[in-house]
């Protein structure tokens, strides 16, 4: 919290509602991250989680409040921020080559055809698709359609890169193999990356940071949890590490209790200050033990006792 | 191997089809021998459905033989009233092309702002859905005395009628780009017109290729009624003038080149069709 690289202060966004009413999906909304940092946003639907993002991307606009990302309120959509989409949103028309090099030829307006090809292939190589280039869309199969929405977005050298539930349309294996690529690249080249996923073992594998939200409408912030894994965490493994279930706990108990009367728990909440959970170190915001009690209550169903 | 033995058997009902409908028409408009006696020079003035009991409808034989000829000399020119088929299509195709070619000008563009501005795209369609329905030989009249000249007045009459499908299918074409191609094309900062150009037309010409097939299939419709009344030369104005000489062959021969034509017409846009449509 030293850096802001982003920094989301004070944004609301409103609809206009049913007989003249205004609907706030949220209200007040502080958030912020350092360089290089992985942060994930989990909640349920409906918080506004997809609406932070695309206010972060500038596909929609604050209703109230700014944006700051490296020093400069933002305005509009920019080549800093790539989003990977949900839905791949490839043009379909254009083959592997020629999606990642409509955005590197959108970025690099002077650059002749050539050298367009030889970068955009360096991202498609980076994905794992070379071979794949002169196939369109429809010849992929979901997770290779995926890896050409990564390299678009790599392709471009962003500051940041903005992930809408990027692999919740994939199956189990696949998203598996896109998260440990994911985790690669993004490690690799110390990007700034903000993901919203509805999937709590994602968020744990790939997320310095995460970010709690309450149910909306007029969702709030309700805490930032730092991720107490090693940075070298491997997914075999991960769910060996003391910390781990006292971790997803706290975080399904969040989805599954708190977000709903969080409201209502805590009046005194202050937007501005968002509690930072540090899970299994001392002097905490939530005391952890009951959690690791209860995992070391059931013999032998705690990994960490078995190893 | 399946699909080939169907490809074959489809061609072998349709030769069999074929058959079939030109031995009924032979039979039905054969010769049935002499009906009446009467005296020879009334007989010669009647011809020879009184006296061998003929129809006055030809036999297939007779279209054979008729187009034949029209084949073998597509473009001589004896005067107004007596050009080749082939003039006489040219003719005709000329001036859908040309009123066509205007329409896709003007609809196109218009379509594509319309379709883009929801502002533009609520005004206007009182006026669209006003103007659509009305058939196009209706504007014939204040065509005729705005131009005075009617050959640009039936190209005229094909501007308008081609018109509509374009326009409308443009701008639902253009409207209905999915968002999230456009939302690409806003996070990579793709200014408007290279937007329009790279993410709009690709994803909305499947759209606006058929609303360019439906009008040149009403424009070559519209184009024989247009013919019939303007006059002087061109494929209607060919069926008219042979239906005033009495001539049934030529009029059949007409309406099969009529409808070959529409055909290839159709299939040239089809094959447009196919070239900008992708799979998703």
């Amino acid at each position: 919290m030293t850096e802001k690289f982003i920094s989301i202060e004070a944004i609301a966004r409103r609809y206009p509602g049913a007989g003249g009413a205004t609907i706030a999906v949220f209200e007040n909304l502080w958030l912020s991250m350092a360089r290089g940092e992985f942060a994930c946003a989990i909640g349920h639907s409906g918080c506004g989680k997809t609406t932070v993002l695309n206010i972060l991307a500038g596909l929609d606009a604050p209703s109230e409040g700014a944006v700051i990302v490296d020093g400069q309120a933002i305005s509009g959509t920019s080549l800093d921020r790539a989003v990977i989409f949900q839905s791949h949103a490839l043009l379909p028309w254009r083959t592997v080559l020629g999606n990642v090099g409509y955005a590197v030829s959108s970025k690099w307006r002077s650059w002749d055809r050539a050298r367009v090809k030889a970068h955009a292939q360096t991202y498609i190589d980076l994905v794992g698709l070379t071979g794949s280039e002169h196939k369109r869309p429809s010849e992929l199969s979901g997770g290779m359609k995926q890896r050409v929405g990564i390299a678009r977005a790599l392709s471009i050298t962003p500051k940041i890169m903005l992930m809408d539930e990027p692999f919740s349309a994939l199956d189990a294996l696949t998203r598996g193999t896109l998260q440990d690529e994911v985790r690669r690249i993004c490690l690799e080249t110390g990007q700034t990356a903000f993901m919203i996923t509805h999937d709590v073992d994602e968020a744990i594998y790939l997320a310095d940071k995460i970010f709690l939200m309450t149910n909306g409408p007029g969702a709030v912030l309700a805490e930032v949890v730092e991720n107490p894994l090693p940075k070298d965490r491997g997914r075999t493994d991960l769910h060996r590490h003391p910390l781990y279930y006292a971790l997803r706990n706290h975080i399904i108990d969040f989805l599954v209790s708190r977000s709903k009367n969080f409201a209502a728990e805590k009046p005194d909440h202050d937007p501005r200050n968002v509690p930072v959970v540090h899970i299994g170190k001392p002097g905490l915001t939530i005391a952890v033990s009951g959690d690791e009690q209860r995992q070391t209550r059931i013999p032998g169903a705690s990994p960490g006792m078995t190893a | 191997m399946t699909n080939t033995s169907l490809r074959l058997r489809a061609g072998l009902v349709s030769i069999v089809l074929l058959a079939a409908f030109l031995g009924i028409w032979h039979l039905a408009t054969r010769s049935t021998g002499t009906v009446a006696t009467m005296s020879p020079e009334y007989a010669k003035l009647m011809g020879l459905t009184a006296t061998q009991g003929k129809s006055a409808m030809p036999g297939p034989l007779d279209v054979g033989a008729k187009l034949w000829e029209h084949l073998r000399r597509p473009f001589y020119d004896n005067g107004p009233n007596d050009k080749g088929l082939g003039i006489q299509l040219v003719y005709s195709i000329a001036r859908v092309g040309a009123g066509y070619l205007l329409a896709v000008l003007v609809a196109i563009p218009l379509g594509f702002i319309i379709g883009m501005s929801p502002l533009l795209s609520k005004a206007l369609d009182p006026f669209i859905q006003v103007l659509k329905p009305i058939s196009p030989l209706a504007w014939m009249p204040l065509a005729l005395y705005t131009i005075k000249d009617s050959s640009i007045s039936a190209i005229f009459v094909i501007f308008i009628c081609s018109i509509w499908p374009m326009l409308l299918n443009t701008v639902f074409g253009v409207a209905g780009v999915r968002k999230e191609w456009i939302n690409v094309a806003r996070t990579l900062e793709v200014g408007t017109l290279r937007r329009a150009f790279t993410v709009i037309l690709p994803a909305a010409a499947p759209t606006i290729l058929t609303g360019m097939r439906i009008s040149i299939g009403i424009a070559w419709l519209v184009i024989v009624a247009a013919e019939m009344l303007v006059g002087g030369t061109g494929i209607g104005y060919f069926v008219w003038n042979e239906w005033n000489n009495l001539s049934i062959t030529n009029v059949i021969i007409a309406i099969l080149l009529i409808g070959i034509v529409g055909m290839l017409l159709d299939q040239i846009l089809a094959r447009f069709t196919r070239m900008v449509t992708f799979p998703e």
